[in-house]
């Protein structure tokens, strides 16, 4: 059964892809081999795995003003996510995702979102409609 | 979200494409954050270095340029990625340089006055209380949100450039007075005593507040800072929470007493030496021999140049050691002697960068740094991520460390 998460309006196209989840929160610049696509970061929960195509669940955005410019520059090389839902997500991470056309999403009305979806799942994004679907 | 009849015509295209652009990536930013209008800015600064631009951010900024696009107000910009005239030497690619060229050639052609630096509030034009402005880095913006009292949301690049372009920004987060009041409160037990004291200080309070919503009042702070203190104190906190404001109760300007910023209330959370000595030892490094030390992030102030002068002067240092300061600092530091008696010494004194935006992962590779060692708190919590073993210690003793070629 397809279950429904809804939240507020967020940026970016309709999308779908796996979802890569954990309690921990985002920064491009601090977290991320951008070259290989993997989090490089040794102390971010989800070091060593690749972020490439899937559909990232987080709890906050940090750090600095870099990752607007760096999701930019990522989707133009192809090794990017597909979309990032935040339970809050930062200015600069919206701008970022309004430049490079990321799906974007955060303020689930169900509570944290990390907890919500689990890594590995299929999983779908409105932001036009404020709206996650759970798929599988 | 409502637009007045100049911005409507912004959007319609009457203004040229750049406009239209920068107007239309204002809306979407804008409507996520439940803007209701636009609010008029004084001032811009853009973050873009060579490695958060790439290729595709270069050929954006070129495709702006060639649409025309020109700066409604005026627009700085933070450190460059590249000195142009020392990069070889750290191993920094004729790639990167050429990305540099192109870029600094775009923003000059819209009209942008490469400052390059991410102490504007020090050496350019620091905004005042209520003054609204749109800001790219999270030093600038923490600094003068909070010390100077301005009105800023984290910008980053892009909508630093839209800002720029229409001399607004949409109207959320800090430039509204609900989002300014304090949401979480700190008691100060021991008071920080020199620039990286106050760098843990602010990178604790920044970790325990945790996101860029939450506003923390401090008390307890029992002497005025100096501006110095305040920028490693800023840096530190926006770097470890991604904070852009706080309050400290009979210092900073919207905070008299805890009243004013609705701190009453909160319930009050004791910073304890343990918080402060938890956070020192994610970066030791006590007998080890530095590969590299570096003074950064944020650019040195003239006071900074002139303490490290002191303390590097006559000086023969076994470690490489990198200074990195603003072009405005640069000019009066080399006037003074400071440059000459730092190089003297055997360090560098790096114009307009700032070392983590200057492809930090490639400088490292090349020349086999891997210990680092810094005064900055911000500058360790970024370099992890970046292939570095980093080590924190005060101004003093990064200095004696490359000189004896140990940290002590």
């Amino acid at each position: 059964m397809i279950k429904i998460l809804k939240c507020h309006k967020g940026v970016g196209p309709k999308v779908r892809g796996e979802a890569l989840v954990a309690d921990d929160n985002f920064s491009t610049r601090y977290d991320l081999d951008r070259i290989k696509g993997v989090f490089s970061r040794p102390q971010h929960k989800l070091a060593g795995k690749s972020y490439d195509q899937k559909i990232l669940v987080l709890n906050t955005a940090k750090g600095g003003v870099a990752s607007a410019w760096m999701l930019y520059e990522m989707a133009a090389q192809g090794i990017t996510p597909k979309g990032i839902l935040f339970n809050e997500a930062n200015t600069i991470l919206v701008q970022g995702a309004a430049l490079a056309n990321l799906a974007m999403c955060d303020r689930f009305e169900d509570g944290d979102i990390t907890t919500l979806i689990t890594s590995g799942q299929t999983i779908e994004i409105e932001p036009e409609l404020g709206e996650v679907r759970i798929l599988s | 979200m409502h637009l007045n009849d100049e911005e409507q015509a912004m959007l319609a295209g009457k203004y040229g494409k750049a406009k239209q652009w920068a107007i239309d990536h204002q809306l979407k930013v804008g409507s996520f954050f439940d803007a209701t209008d636009m609010v008029s800015v004084s001032q811009a600064h853009m973050m873009a270095d060579p490695e958060s631009v790439g290729e595709a951010g270069v050929h954006f900024m070129e495709s702006i340029a060639n649409d025309g696009g020109r700066v409604a107000i005026p627009m700085i910009t933070d450190p460059r990625g590249v000195d142009l005239n020392y990069y070889h030497p750290l191993g920094q690619t004729e790639g990167m340089a050429n990305i540099e060229r192109r870029f600094v050639a775009a923003c000059e052609s819209i009209g942008i006055m490469m400052t390059n630096t991410c102490v504007n509030y020090q050496t350019i034009m620091p905004p005042l209380l209520g003054d609204h402005v749109a800001y790219g880095d999270t030093g600038v913006v923490i600094y003068s949100n909070s010390v100077c009292g301005a009105r800023s949301n984290f910008e980053g690049g892009p909508s630093a450039l839209a800002a720029g372009l229409t001399g607004r920004t949409p109207r959320y987060g800090l430039h509204l007075d609900k989002n300014r009041q304090a949401t979480k409160r700190f008691q100060v037990t021991s008071q920080p005593s020199e620039l990286t004291d106050w760098g843990v200080l602010g990178a604790v309070i920044g970790r325990m507040a945790g996101s860029y919503w939450e506003v923390p009042v401090i008390e307890g702070i029992e002497t005025v800072p100096t501006s110095d203190e305040m920028k490693h104190f800023g840096a530190a906190m926006a770097s470890y929470g991604s904070t852009p404001l706080f309050h400290i109760v009979g210092i900073t300007p919207e905070a008299n007493d805890l009243a004013a910023v609705g701190g009453t209330a909160l319930p009050s959370v004791k910073i304890t030496d343990n918080d402060l000595s938890a956070l020192r030892s994610d970066f030791g490094g006590k007998g080890d021999r530095p590969d590299v030390v570096v003074f950064a992030a944020p650019q040195l102030s003239i006071v900074e140049m002139e303490q490290v002068t002191k303390l590097v002067d006559g000086q023969n240092l076994k470690i490489p050691m990198i200074v990195c300061t603003s072009p405005q600092t640069y000019g009066d530091a080399k006037r003074m002697g400071f440059v000459s008696k730092i190089e003297n010494a055997g360090g560098t004194v790096l114009e307009g960068t700032c070392f983590y935006q200057q492809g930090a992962r490639e400088i490292g590779e090349a020349n086999g740094w891997v210990r680092l060692l810094s005064n900055s708190a911000k500058i360790v919590n970024i370099l992890g991520g970046y292939g570095y073993k980093p080590a924190l210690a005060s101004m003093k003793d990064c200095v004696a460390a490359a000189i004896e070629g140990k940290i002590n």
